[in-house]
């Protein structure tokens, strides 16, 4: 095996904005800066389509159930029904639009479930607690709770999980 | 003493529920024997049961005033009071396809001949239908029409459900096919009963086995198959222990370790002997995000502890795969879940005499079949990890094809053909599509060595004289 050709994220299990963004998976600044928008790091050719389905705005695009999931930042509506449905947890909405404050969304299926306004713990790719974070917005669908908080700006790319203390 | 169990559990979680973690005693050194894969498959949970020892335990659902005891080592024959009596008479079945196995390939097997109106006798030897489904709590990916999106459970729910509407299916739960016979009958032991079934083709999806490593205290209760604890936790509620190291990243090893943490159980660290991730990445991802090192180029070196696992000494590994003197660390934990790969159970082809492989890639010993998945035995199918480790939304679609593949047999004219043609859909699907992606590469290259073509399995054939035929 030669160790060269393997992306740092089959190392590490985490990927890197840069990594999102050479294989084209990260929208455009301007993009980000117009409201929410899905961010789908799934940087693997695994055989799933599931988000193409799931997606209302029929955003997500692919040919064969292989190829990686590519969104039409114009259609997608940030939404978040890919960030519930998506198997892999890996669907993400980020919004960056507002002056101060910058809203991530992601997936949660860990007790106890968070309510609006709590304070909870953001969590990095490599879960490291990143600072705290107020919930925005909270809803369910099969048991995975898709939850909104609200981040510094400069972590938008960063925080990717939520802890709820017990 | 006397405890309280939940009605349709097994009598092995019953136990690990309130603490009894140790279920026999091993025959020389006496040493403590736990769980290990608690699906039926190995030897590890043997008690007495009313009398009866070498009862698995992980597959035995309680009922109100069993006894159970320990198990010393080998156990006498028991007593014919304790068998007799509840013994009834061999029966005799003929039917059109006997299927091994209730899991996700068995199922979807069953749901399509039933669909075509043939009869079908499915064999399972769990007390439950849906075999390894029933504890996946993760969704499934694939596509919308092979169930993606779904979480496991709810796939055999559903399997299940479909399968109860049909008349012309007969389920036999804790039952085992225990051989075939000369003249094409396979025998069948269910509870106190005997059976011996005339079926015109067979499918054995028997699932797989979880492997074992070799180190010290390897036999600690607590070391156990990373199955074993998603069982006892996403099947019966009970958490498995309070921390916990996973050897293996595959996909395995990073689901479970997800699961753990949903259980409120630690993960330590999940091992990889291999200097990248076994598994795909958005599994990997799913266990850093809150916080659970994956440590490549390291394996366990040993497990330690009493009666109980207490810890475990892992080590860092060259290139080689030799441990690096020095790098040994201590982890305390009181589980040790081994994740390193499944083995196909094809004991019923070995004993029938098919032509089998020992191909890698597959796990083991696997019989050589054409791509209708038919082996050297005319008549004798194979489906799902029992025809190679692949995975659930496979042995799904390799069920189907292979009732497809008996179905355009059994009918005729306009419906063999319809048949035939939905077969080379899912085959051209199956081949061309899903396993096309790089990340299944292994597991497609063991497929391919495994699948052979008519003439060649002709050949094969000629070779090896069929000691039986089920056509
Ligand atoms: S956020 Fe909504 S609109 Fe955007 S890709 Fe996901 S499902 Fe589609
Ligand atoms: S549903 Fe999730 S895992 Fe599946 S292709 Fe889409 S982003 Fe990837």
């Amino acid at each position: 095996m030669v160790l060269e050709s393997v992306p740092t994220y089959r190392r590490t299990g985490i990927v890197s904005v840069e990594e999102l963004k050479s294989l084209g998976l990260l929208p455009p600044e301007e993009r980000l800066r117009k409201g929410p928008v899905a961010i789908l790091e799934c940087p693997e050719p695994i055989p799933c389509n599931i988000c193409v389905d799931a997606c209302p705005s029929g955003a997500i695009k692919m040919d064969r159930i292989v190829d990686l999931p590519r969104v039409d930042w114009d259609k997608c509506t940030g939404c978040g029904t890919c960030v519930a449905l998506c198997p892999g947890l890996a669907a993400f909405v980020v919004d960056l639009s507002k002056p101060d404050k910058a809203y991530v969304t992601v997936p949660h299926e860990f007790l106890p479930v968070p309510r609006v306004g709590d304070e909870v713990w953001l969590l990095g790719r490599d879960g490291r607690r990143l600072g705290k974070g107020k919930v925005v917005k909270v809803w369910e669908r099969n048991r995975t709770w898709v939850v909104t908080v609200e981040v510094p700006k400069e972590l938008a790319m960063e925080v990717r999980a939520i802890w709820v203390e017990r | 003493m006397e405890i309280e169990a939940y009605e349709g559990e097994s009598i092995a979680a019953a136990l690990y529920a309130i603490g009894i973690d140790v279920f026999s005693y091993s025959s020389k050194l006496g040493r403590p024997r736990g769980a290990f894969c608690m699906i039926g498959k190995c030897s590890s949970c043997f008690m007495v049961v009313d009398g009866v020892p070498n009862t698995r335990t992980c597959i035995e659902p309680v009922r109100d005033g069993v006894r159970v005891e320990r198990q010393k080592g080998l156990a006498p024959v028991p007593s014919e009071k304790t068998v007799d009596g509840s013994v009834e008479p061999e029966e005799v079945l003929e039917t059109d396809v006997l299927i091994v196995g209730g899991g996700p390939a068995g199922l979807s097997a069953a749901l399509e001949l039933a669909r075509y109106g043939l009869n079908v006798v499915i064999v399972n030897e769990h007390f439950k239908l849906g075999g390894q489904l029933v504890k996946q709590t993760h969704k499934f990916f694939g596509s919308k029409e092979l169930f993606g999106g779904l979480r496991g459970f709810q796939i055999a729910e559903m399997l299940s459900e479909q399968l109860s509407k049909y008349d012309n299916v007969k389920v036999l739960l804790q039952s085992a096919a225990y051989g075939v016979f000369r003249g094409g009958w396979v025998g069948v032991a269910s509870r106190n009963k005997l059976y011996r079934i005339k079926p015109r083709a067979v499918i054995v999806a028997a699932g797989a086995t979880e492997q074992y490593l070799a180190f010290p205290g390897n036999d600690l209760p607590g070391v156990m198959g990373a199955g074993g604890a998603q069982t006892l936790m996403n099947e019966y509620g009970i958490k498995p222990g309070d921390r916990a190291l996973v050897v293996g990243s595959g996909n395995v090893g990073l689901i479970v370790s997800y699961q753990l943490l949903q259980a409120g159980v630690k993960v330590e660290a999940i091992l990889e002997i291999m200097p990248q991730i076994g598994g795909w990445f958005v599994h990997a991802a799913k266990v850093r995000r809150y916080g659970v090192p994956i440590l490549t180029s390291h394996t366990i070196k040993a497990a330690w502890g009493r009666e109980r696992v207490e810890g475990a000494t892992i080590v860092r590994v060259d290139e080689k795969f030799q441990p690096v003197p020095g790098s040994e660390r201590d982890i305390e934990c009181d589980l040790v879940l081994l994740a390193i790969g499944l083995a196909p159970d094809t004991r019923l082809f070995a004993q029938a005499g098919a032509v089998m492989r020992w191909i890698p890639e597959l796990g083991g010993p696997v019989p050589i079949r054409t791509r209708r998945l038919e082996t050297s035995i005319p008549g004798m199918y194979v489906a799902g990890d029992a025809s190679g480790i692949e995975e659930a939304t496979t042995a799904m679609i390799e069920g189907r094809i292979a009732a497809l593949a008996i179905a355009s047999k059994f009918l005729d004219g306009e419906r063999a053909k319809r048949v035939e043609e939905e077969m080379e859909k899912l085959l051209d699907f199956l081949w061309n599509e899903y396993r096309a992606s790089p990340l299944l590469a292994r597991a497609r290259a063991g497929k391919e060595k495994a699948t052979v073509s008519e003439e060649e399995m002709e050949r094969l054939r000629k070779e090896h004289p069929p000691l039986v035929s089920f056509r």
